[in-house]
């Protein structure tokens, strides 16, 4: 797995300051400023369906992040990611509702709680690797899914645990306007935490351990260690995630942390971009936006002939479905670096622009 | 009435064991000729399924035609697979394979269901006799037959792989890719009769399957609880697939026997697979036959 160079040839890094900036070139700055920026004025601008769309971008997001850690930058795959953003889930509705643990509280404890839960189930990663630690986490999945559907005192068993909306000082999020900050605010520290984590020690031994595991273990790199962390780290987002999305819908289900979830995850991970924090973002918003774009086609072809012979209406979910399955097959077969890496292109040729290289 | 019991869940066990050594065995098939890690067995359990169904319910064929019509059609289905999805992919990261395999099974179940829908539908009826007395024992004859099936299906293959020349290059392929085309082996031939040959297996394997209990999208579960019998008898060995595809059968209805008698936690027939399939993972990585991976710096 190598990492494909997102900027293009020369290094203009000409200090360790530089080296360690958390943007490659003032323009990633401002475009990141104005992003923000958008996205705090955008409630004002869009109606609650765009909105809600963000929202579930934004939660999405925050776990396809933890994710790209352990399979993008550690080179460790998980199938059972989802288990662990339904951890998170329950684990905050829980504190909340047993505890009395104020939700913008809960919220984070239920994210280290999951991360702790993912520790242990990180320990076969220190035995085995690659596509036998893909197995052993697609056991975790049904093991995990089995555990929500028989803990009733923890998830409510086939009722299902209601969250309550968060709240601070009287001031209900209850909105999905109101709620969209929340998740900003949190997408916004879970990406600071991570471009500031893959710019540490830590970070970079994570990237060694995926290069070559033998030699990073030669430069004193303790490989157990990494490799359980990246599990650790990656479940701390799958909860905080996970959190979010409980308290968005107040409602948590125990059907709904299946192994097609874990898959779609994987799904924005490979579409966004293995190992880049921006593609995970961007994965997540094709991934949402995905299914809403083939409702709309198969809404916009209604009443035609093509409709009639297909019944298309009726098999909207089919159709969703498959197109997942889809747009996975063609990004491996023709654009298998992702769409980070299409975005690194498109800025470096504007950069360079009239001169190619 | 309990040794009853337990006996025809034993019973029951071995059969439905020797179905999950066959898929596990198509699996080995495809792992060990072409590296591939195949996600979507179960979703070729399901397409052979639905093909013969199709055939059967729609034009009325006779069984052994609309059968001998999914096999031929299964062929080209896993060849076309292999060619058009898998080639492009040859050398690339683990994951990428994993996912594209993954697509493939999304892909797939989502059109099944489109097609077909998403309800159970039974096979047209094939025997008279619903059951047969086997040594006191009522055993249904669907599962004498799937037994009989499976037991065929493993012989062919031991016979195909020691006398046909096939078989050889195929055997020669999975010890040494290099040598083997040096020596004037078509890797791309031998990968892509490889999938062929998986995916008519599994067909096989599905149509009984859906005799059994009828068909529904969750035969394709078949192919994720492959994972633990190939897993327990090790990734690349043919053997090792029948033997453990054998004792996950056996060890799944014995976990719902204690589950019925002693435990009443239920739905550990569906787990309990997954459990050993963690402990093996720790214990031995590699199953009880699989070779060792040895890494050279």
């Amino acid at each position: 797995m190598s990492l494909k160079k997102f900027r293009p040839c020369g290094d203009y890094r000409t200090s360790y300051s530089n080296d360690m900036s958390m943007f490659e070139d003032k323009g990633g700055f401002y475009l990141t400023l104005i992003g923000i920026l958008f996205l705090l004025i955008s409630p004002f601008l869009f109606d609650s369906y765009i909105i809600s769309l963000l929202i579930y971008i934004g939660f999405y997001g925050i776990a396809a992040l933890g994710l790209n850690i352990l399979v993008g930058c550690t080179g460790q795959i998980s199938v059972g990611h989802a288990v662990f953003f339904g951890f998170g889930a329950f684990a905050s509705a829980w504190l909340s509702n047993k505890f009395l643990v104020p939700v913008w509280m809960a919220i984070p404890v239920a994210a280290t709680m999951t991360a702790f839960v993912g520790l242990i189930f990180g320990i076969p990663a220190a035995r085995v690797k690659g596509l036998y630690l893909a197995i052993a986490t697609l056991a975790a999945q049904f093991i995990m899914e089995d555990f929500f559907s028989r803990a009733a005192w923890f998830t409510g068993g086939v009722d299902g645990a209601s969250a309550e909306p968060m709240k601070i000082f009287n001031f209900y999020f209850d909105t999905d306007e109101k709620y969209f900050y929340v998740v900003l605010f949190w997408l916004i520290v879970s990406f600071i935490m991570v471009t500031n984590l893959m710019r540490t020690r830590d970070g970079r031994a994570f990237l060694a351990v995926r290069d070559h595991y033998l030699s990073a273990e030669m430069m004193g790199i303790n490989l157990m260690k990494y490799r359980i962390l990246s599990f650790g780290i990656s479940s701390f987002f799958a909860g905080l995630g996970g959190a979010l999305y409980g308290h968005y819908l107040n409602f948590v289900s125990i059907e709904e942390f299946n192994i097609q979830l874990s898959i779609f995850f994987l799904a924005m991970i490979i579409i966004g971009g293995l190992g880049s924090i921006r593609g995970s973002l961007m994965g997540a918003a094709f991934m949402v936006l995905l299914p809403e774009l083939m409702d709309f086609l198969t809404r916009s072809l209604s009443d035609t002939s093509i409709d009639q012979i297909l019944s298309l209406s009726s098999a909207i979910p089919f159709i969703k479905e498959a197109s997942i399955g889809l747009v996975i097959i063609l990004f491996l077969i023709f654009e298998p670096n992702g769409l980070a890496y299409r975005w690194g292109q498109i800025r470096a040729w504007f950069k360079l622009y009239p001169f190619s290289y | 009435m309990e040794l009853d019991f337990l006996i025809q869940l034993l019973v029951n066990g071995f059969i439905i064991g020797l179905l999950y050594g066959v898929v596990a065995m198509a699996f080995v098939l495809i792992y060990k000729s072409s590296l591939v890690v195949n996600f979507a067995q179960g979703e070729f359990l399901l397409v052979g399924a639905w093909a013969c169904w199709w055939l059967l319910a729609k034009f009325s064929l006779p069984f052994y035609l609309a059968f001998l019509f999914t096999l031929v059609f299964m062929t080209i289905f896993g060849i076309l697979i292999q060619v058009i999805i898998l080639r492009p992919l040859i050398g690339e990261p683990i994951i990428s394979i994993i996912m594209v395999t993954i697509g493939l099974s999304i892909f797939f179940q989502a059109m099944m269901n489109w097609m077909f829908g998403v309800f159970v539908e039974p096979f047209p009826r094939i025997f008279n006799n619903e059951s047969v007395n086997l040594l006191g024992l009522q055993v249904q004859t669907v599962y004498i037959m799937s037994g009989l099936i499976s037991l065929f299906i493993m012989i062919s293959f031991a016979i195909f792989f020691k006398k046909s020349r096939l078989g050889l290059a195929m055997r020669a392929t999975a010890f040494d890719q290099q040598a083997a085309q040096s020596l004037g082996v078509s890797v791309k031939q031998v990968f892509s009769a490889a999938w062929g040959i998986s995916a008519v297996v599994s067909a096989v394997a599905g149509i009984v399957f859906g005799i059994v209990n009828g068909i529904s999208s969750g035969i394709a579960f078949m192919g994720i609880k492959v994972f633990p019998a190939v897993i327990l008898g090790g990734l690349d060995s043919v053997l090792g697939a029948i033997l453990g595809g054998l004792v996950i059968g056996l060890l799944e209805h014995l976990a719902h026997y204690l589950d019925v008698q002693y435990l009443n936690i239920g739905n550990m027939m569906r787990i309990a697979p997954f459990y050993a399939l963690l402990i093996i993972l720790m214990i031995k990585p590699y199953g009880f036959f699989g070779t060792k991976d040895i890494e050279r710096v």
